[in-house]
């Protein structure tokens, strides 16, 4: 005998109804389904910072070119007010994107056997952020020896 | 008469093709116990509660990769999830997800089998070997390259866990990737110019952006992601190479 799970919903009725094909669920709001995905999708949405940050420096270039007013122009914009709020929110997702990649960094990489012994993926991980400070460290170096 | 025991409320996603067109939740209370699984949960409710219910299971213990669904919304093996884990409930469990469901918590999988054929998975000798000439030999190190990959049950929880899969059903997918990986990084095996024309596809790795999910719900710790994307880079060699040398950069 089939017992109903709750009174007034059948479990399963005989019937002469063609049966449904498969249910192919929708895909619509998938990365909202999971934090998994939304992390991923903030990995992704700052991805624009990133390309944003080239453009304002590509822009400098493209300045550099074109002359000292255009430069000095470009010089003067990067000092209003407006450029230094965005700098700081590129400069947050810019850490957050490098953050989800460095994260995911060991899964692109083929086995590396150091000593034997197969690097670990929090190994690897903070290879990346080493390469970052000593760059970084590298980069205010450079600029503290060149300042004007 | 002693007393009842406690209880938990678990909610299933049915789908009955001969009386619906889209799933409906279905609500049940199931008495439990401290060691019960999600799967024995389900089997409570088939056994006592409703026979119409249909999942796939069979071994009990994490080998078969019969009884993958959603719980909670996360990819798992439901003989491998407690109730107590999950307490106070309700438990929300729903048929794995980007593939079509079949009935309940039945999915089709022939697709997925379809794929798993296409890369072969089976070592294909480099050159023919009789009995007389013994077993191949393998260091270590020769069998770590793939030794991982080689734990794969075919649960498809990567499948539910990868939207890319769910958004094009066409890419090959990060199990089927990780077998791919598993046969090509055995030194035994000579198969890896039938193999690479799938992994090259834009179905194959190329379909991946590194979500990475499929790795986390991985219940042997296979990683497919990391099987999938350092083909990124065997592919692109393979792409490459081709014009610089005339075997592609392959030994």
């Amino acid at each position: 005998m089939i017992r109903n799970a709750e009174p007034g919903r059948p479990a399963s009725t005989p019937s002469l109804r063609p049966p449904a094909p498969p249910y192919v669920r929708p895909m619509q709001g998938w990365w909202q389904r999971n934090p998994f995905f939304v992390r991923y999708m903030v990995r992704e949405a700052t991805a624009v910072a990133v390309a944003m940050y080239a453009l304002v420096l590509t822009l400098g270039v493209v300045c550099l070119a074109a002359g000292e007013a255009a430069w000095n122009g470009w010089f003067d914009a990067m000092r209003t007010p407006w450029s230094i709020g965005l700098h700081a929110v590129l400069l947050v997702a810019m850490v957050v994107h490098a953050k989800s990649w460095f994260d995911i960094m060991p899964k692109t990489m083929p086995m590396i056997v150091v000593g034997g012994r197969r690097l670990s993926a929090e190994a690897i991980t903070r290879g990346g952020w080493a390469a970052t400070g000593l760059a970084c460290a590298l980069l205010f170096a450079l600029a503290w020896w060149w300042r004007p | 008469m002693s007393e009842p025991g406690p209880t938990i409320q678990i909610e299933v996603l049915r789908y009955r093709p001969e009386q619906e067109d889209k799933p409906v939740w279905q609500r049940y209370t199931v008495p439990f116990t401290d060691d019960m699984s999600v799967l024995q949960g389900l089997q409570h409710i088939k056994d006592e509660l409703d026979g119409t219910l249909s999942f796939r299971w069979s071994c009990r213990m994490a080998i078969c990769g019969s009884c993958g669904m959603m719980v909670n919304g996360k990819p798992e093996l439901s003989c491998k999830t407690f109730l107590r884990d999950l307490l106070p409930g309700p438990v929300r469990i729903e048929a794995l997800a980007h593939f079509p469901i079949e009935r309940d918590l039945v999915v089709s999988v022939g697709e997925f089998v379809k794929k798993l054929e296409a890369i072969k998975p089976y070592l294909i000798p480099k050159l023919p070997r009789t009995l007389a000439e013994g077993e191949y030999l393998q260091t270590p190190a020769q069998l770590e390259q793939f030794e991982q990959y080689s734990s794969c049950i075919n649960c498809m929880l990567c499948y539910a866990a990868c939207p890319q899969f769910g958004l094009d059903p066409g890419f090959a997918g990060p199990g089927v990737l990780a077998l791919l990986h598993r046969y090509n990084a055995d030194s035994r095996d000579g198969g890896r110019d039938e193999r690479m024309p799938i992994l090259n596809a834009e179905e194959g790795v190329w379909s991946c952006t590194a979500v990475g999910y499929c790795s986390e719900v991985c219940p042997k710790h296979v990683d497919p992601a990391n099987a999938v994307n350092q083909n990124k880079v065997n592919s692109a060699k393979d792409y490459f190479l081709r014009f610089l040398t005339p075997k592609g950069g392959r030994p």
